[in-house]
């Protein structure tokens, strides 16, 4: 099931006096560990010599927490949000063109506002532009595969690009990844910072993947995988998917004045 | 029955690969794409404060440099105060510091470097003055969650003595593996650090 976040409306939306709650009444829910990859997971072989043993210390969230970089539309460029256009050389790239659309909520289900999310993949044949990728696919002269946006004050974020394939990866010897998009969030607190990945609905690699089942919680590891949704494809152009991301809930309360501390 | 309390779940986090330097740093993958890129280099000409370079290295298992690593710092301005709307202590805000840098490791070396100005001190919600330091967030192939740390520095032996944070590490030898050393090399400041990511000098790593 994807997280279908509810449009909530704040009823102390209009009040005519701005309030500014006190320092330090807010914090991020506790993170649900159970739900998150362990650090150290065996299937997954690079885990096992990059994973701490000892126990993480519990940190009280302090203002080095909830706070994080503030970022604007200063920071992007017009074609930032745009695969298809912004590598493009002399012609479009090759693949199948898709849709990205959804919305950054927290877990109380509010719209996480001017946030940057940003993405990166590879191309239609499974090959990253990366001087570290030597699959045999061919790099695709018109394709980059990163791009990044903002969100909108309902947290709402939209991108095109093309369908990225599966490749191979040096895990177990008939080891693929299934076709996937990474993604980079950060939130209005450094606490909320995460990195994941999209997947791709009916993607028959899924289940045998060995970093996606490092993930312990099946309804944790269903929601990265992006349903097709028909009513939001472009007719004659492009398929899209929705992928909705949830990110840590905040305990102060929403103010308009200051949409950016929440 | 009562009402049902109904929260939605945090998206599961997963590895950031091996190629995560395509989506944030995209010029150490081999090429230039955004018009404006992030960078490892948190200050301008403008920037109040002390100039020092972080310097360090991400070591696994073995003791062997992570060569992939990605780290992001997060810091206070030398007033002290965060660059957010939420930090509303009354240090000067600098507008030239937005506090935020990434650096992925030397594909060769592993050393990963910061261009930065040394925090000042922050105060707590119990008004105790903590001491300065920057968050650290470290993602690569192989990490599964992103992991989170912090560094202080050497030469503030008495804050780091008083600070909350250090002191609720149960074992005063572990507090090291946050602090920076500080030296000066061709009159540059330069604190260097070391990440042990496993081992008998494994780096105190938070649940934030």
């Amino acid at each position: 099931m994807n997280a279908q976040a509810p449009a909530l409306r704040d009823p102390r939306l209009n009040r005519p006096e701005p309030l500014t709650p006190p320092l330090g009444d807010g914090g991020f829910f506790q993170r649900d560990r159970s739900i998150h990859p362990p650090a150290h997971a065996p299937g997954y072989k690079s885990s096992v010599l990059r994973s701490p043993r000892q126990a993480l210390l519990s940190l009280e969230n302090s203002i080095s927490e909830i706070t994080g970089p503030v970022f604007g539309h200063n920071d992007l460029g017009p074609l930032d949000n745009d695969l298809i256009r912004n590598y493009a050389k002399d012609g479009d790239p090759i693949g199948e063109r898709i849709v990205v659309h959804g919305r950054v909520v927290d877990e109380t289900g509010r719209g996480v506002p001017n946030t940057l999310v940003e993405f990166w993949q590879a191309n239609a044949g499974g090959r990253y532009r990366h001087k570290k990728d030597t699959y045999l696919a061919p790099i695709d002269p018109n394709f980059g595969g990163c791009g990044r946006a903002l969100t909108d004050e309902t947290g709402y974020y939209y991108f095109r690009t093309v369908k990225p394939g599966p490749y191979p990866w040096r895990n177990y010897v008939n080891s693929w990844r299934p076709a996937h998009i990474h993604f980079s969030v950060f939130g209005s607190g450094f606490a909320q910072r995460l990195i994941t990945q999209m997947y791709f609905e009916g993607d028959p690699l899924i289940p045998v993947c060995p970093i996606l089942t490092t993930i312990p919680d099946k309804d944790a590891l269903d929601r990265l995988v992006a349903p097709l949704d028909l009513n939001a494809s472009t007719p004659f152009d492009s398929l899209a998917y929705r992928f909705d991301i949830v990110l840590r809930g905040q305990r102060s309360t929403y103010f308009e004045n200051r949409t950016a501390g929440n | 029955m009562p009402q049902p309390l109904t929260y939605l779940k945090e998206t599961a986090s997963q590895t950031a690969g091996p190629y995560v330097h395509i989506g944030l740093i995209p010029a150490m993958a081999g090429f230039d794409i955004f018009e404006k890129n992030f960078s490892n280099v948190l200050v301008t000409p403008n920037t109040e404060g002390e100039r020092i370079t972080l310097e360090g290295k991400v070591l696994d298992g073995t003791g062997t440099p992570l060569r992939d690593v990605l780290l992001e710092i997060w810091q206070a301005n030398a007033n002290g105060r965060y660059n957010h709307p939420a930090d509303r202590s009354a240090g000067a805000l600098n507008e030239e510091f937005r506090g935020w840098g990434r650096a992925g490791s030397d594909f060769e070396s592993g050393l990963v470097t910061f261009e930065t100005i040394k925090p000042g001190a922050i105060t707590d919600k119990a008004g105790r003055k903590c001491a300065p330091h920057v968050n650290v967030w470290i993602v690569a192939r192989g990490i599964n969650i992103g992991l989170n740390t912090r560094l202080y520095f050497s030469d503030e032996e008495a804050a780091n003595a008083a600070d909350p944070v250090l002191n609720l590490i149960e074992q005063p030898s572990r507090r090291s593996t946050l602090i920076a050393k500080r030296t000066e090399r061709a009159g540059k400041i330069v604190y260097s650090f070391t990440i042990n990511l496993q081992g008998p000098e494994e780096t105190v790593f938070f649940d934030v």
